[in-house]
């Protein structure tokens, strides 16, 4: 079975205009490659830059040097040097996101934020509402809070909006950064099933996670980020 | 979607004697696709934005536009009456002042209904319900129809330019700074409409606009301007969230946080 990511020597650093220049390195000589079906976890303390390597998985982030090798509509793409518009194509399409907090819409509802993906991609809206109905009512969000817009909802009702969005798509790669980090341990044994299914439906995960618990429970492997420490080089 | 872009943008220019408007500005935008222009006052924005909706013509430099039959055509080297055409049919323009957009003395529904007529329809009633439509669309009560948008509020003014604009189903709209001189409350309510007609209609869109939130909620690409050139473009969340270029830098750390 192909490959769908592979990252090669991808570095980064920060160049901090304002302070004189400043050159912050981040991270340097990035390699791995996430099989279908593995859940790979990226380990390392705070500032290690485990959030910057997803960030340029996602194309949130700019590259400095290097390639992400990405599975794209039957091709291989270079995400690092990809259009804007290539770029999107593949978040529609490919590669998947939670983030750690949701940026809410004023006005639109959690049903729809969660089925927004799903209509993206061109499915219609009341069978992206259908699936999103399921996955909330998985996720254990109350379902009085289903047709309002999320921006008052607490933390960790917004993080299960937020998995929800992620998850309800098909995506053959899904990011994860830190789901669930402000979660009860029911809710997070619901991330964990959630993160089983996609494994056995062949999706390759990539995440951060903070808790023990749940690392050691989706785990495949740990890529230990402190390995790319740009400091270490450049130092 | 489509392979091929609506808008071509090559090497565009416009000096006003010597005084540099905007410089060297080339860019594709596809359909359904929404770009930001962002960029202090004086930064060429608003002259960029006049010259590709041919208000205004440019010193040098090309842009072609894909009409409806697929044929590529030159801006600069239409007619007078040929742009005049395509800017009431395919295109729209929504000014930041309502007023310069509006027929401030004529009722809200001939507001609408006017681009209708210019289009060629002729039938009143039909005319009439798809202006009652349009309100309602951008959320103002049908029994404002016959009023006048002097007697409108500065939201509703600004909601009325854009049903006017949107009628007639234009594959490209302008926006001069949509939200400008709104209250914080009246421009958020205008955005999310904004952002829903846009996704809805798949329409594309270039927005001129100083606020990055702006930006960030309406657009998919970017391009920052200062002193009439484009210092860094992209990805609306990449360039907001990992600016490279110092101006860049300087724009997204002065934004205040609540």
């Amino acid at each position: 079975m192909p490959t769908p990511l592979v990252v090669s020597e991808v570095a980064k650093s920060f160049t901090m205009h304002l302070r004189d220049g400043v050159r912050l390195p981040v991270v340097a000589g990035v390699s791995f490659s996430i099989r279908a079906g593995e859940c790979a976890v990226l380990g390392g303390p705070s500032g290690a830059g485990k959030s910057s390597i997803l960030k340029m998985l996602y194309g949130n982030y700019a590259v400095d040097e290097g390639q992400i090798i990405v599975q794209h509509e039957g091709g291989l793409i270079d995400l690092a040097s990809a259009s804007p518009r290539t770029v999107l194509s593949v978040r529609r399409h490919t590669i998947g996101y939670v983030s750690q907090f949701l940026r809410t819409v004023p006005r639109v509802s959690a049903l729809d934020v969660v089925a927004e993906p799903l209509v993206e991609r061109g499915e219609d809206r009341e069978g992206a509402r259908e699936k999103a109905r399921t996955l909330l009512a998985q996720l254990n969000l109350p379902e009085k809070l289903w047709a309002l817009p999320p921006a008052t909802f607490s933390g960790g009702e917004q993080q299960r909006v937020n998995i929800a969005r992620g998850f309800i798509t098909e995506h053959p790669i899904l990011l994860l950064d830190e789901p669930t980090a402000s979660l009860d341990a029911r809710n997070r044994d619901v991330v964990v099933e959630l993160i089983a299914a996609k494994k056995a439906a062949g999706v390759a995960l990539l995440g951060i996670f903070h808790d023990q618990d749940v690392r050691d429970a989706v785990a495949d492997r740990i890529i230990d980020v402190t390995a790319f420490a740009a400091g270490r080089i450049a130092a | 979607m489509t392979d091929e872009p609506l808008l071509r943008v090559s090497a565009l220019s416009k000096f006003y004697g010597s005084r540099v408007g905007c410089e060297n500005i080339s860019f594709d935008l596809w359909p359904g696709e929404v770009l930001a222009v962002v960029g202090e006052s004086g930064s060429g924005k608003t002259t960029l934005l006049n010259c590709l909706s041919t208000r205004l013509l440019p010193s040098s430099g090309t842009a072609s536009y894909r009409m409806r039959d697929d044929q590529w055509r030159e801006l600069y080297r239409m007619s007078e009456a040929e742009r005049r055409f395509l800017m009431r049919t395919d295109w729209g323009f929504v000014h930041q002042n309502p007023a310069d957009g509006l027929r401030m003395t004529v009722s809200a529904g001939a507001n609408v209904g006017e681009r209708l007529m210019a289009v060629g329809d002729r039938h009143y009633g039909r005319i009439r319900a798809t202006a009652v439509d349009w309100l309602s669309r951008v959320e103002i009560d049908e029994d404002r129809i016959d009023d006048e948008p002097r007697a409108f509020s500065g939201g509703m003014r600004q909601r009325l330019q854009i049903a006017r604009n949107l009628v007639t189903g234009p594959r490209l709209v302008f926006m001069d700074e949509p939200t400008g001189g709104l209250d914080v409350s009246v421009q958020a309510r205008l955005l999310d409409l904004l952002r829903g007609l846009v996704t809805d209609l798949g329409l594309a869109a270039i927005v001129v606009t100083h606020d990055l939130a702006v930006a960030r909620l309406l657009s998919q690409r970017m391009m920052v301007m200062k002193d009439g050139r484009v210092v860094e473009s992209g990805l609306t969340d990449r360039v907001l969230d990992d600016p490279r270029a110092p101006y860049t830098q300087l724009l997204v750390s002065s934004i205040l946080q609540v």
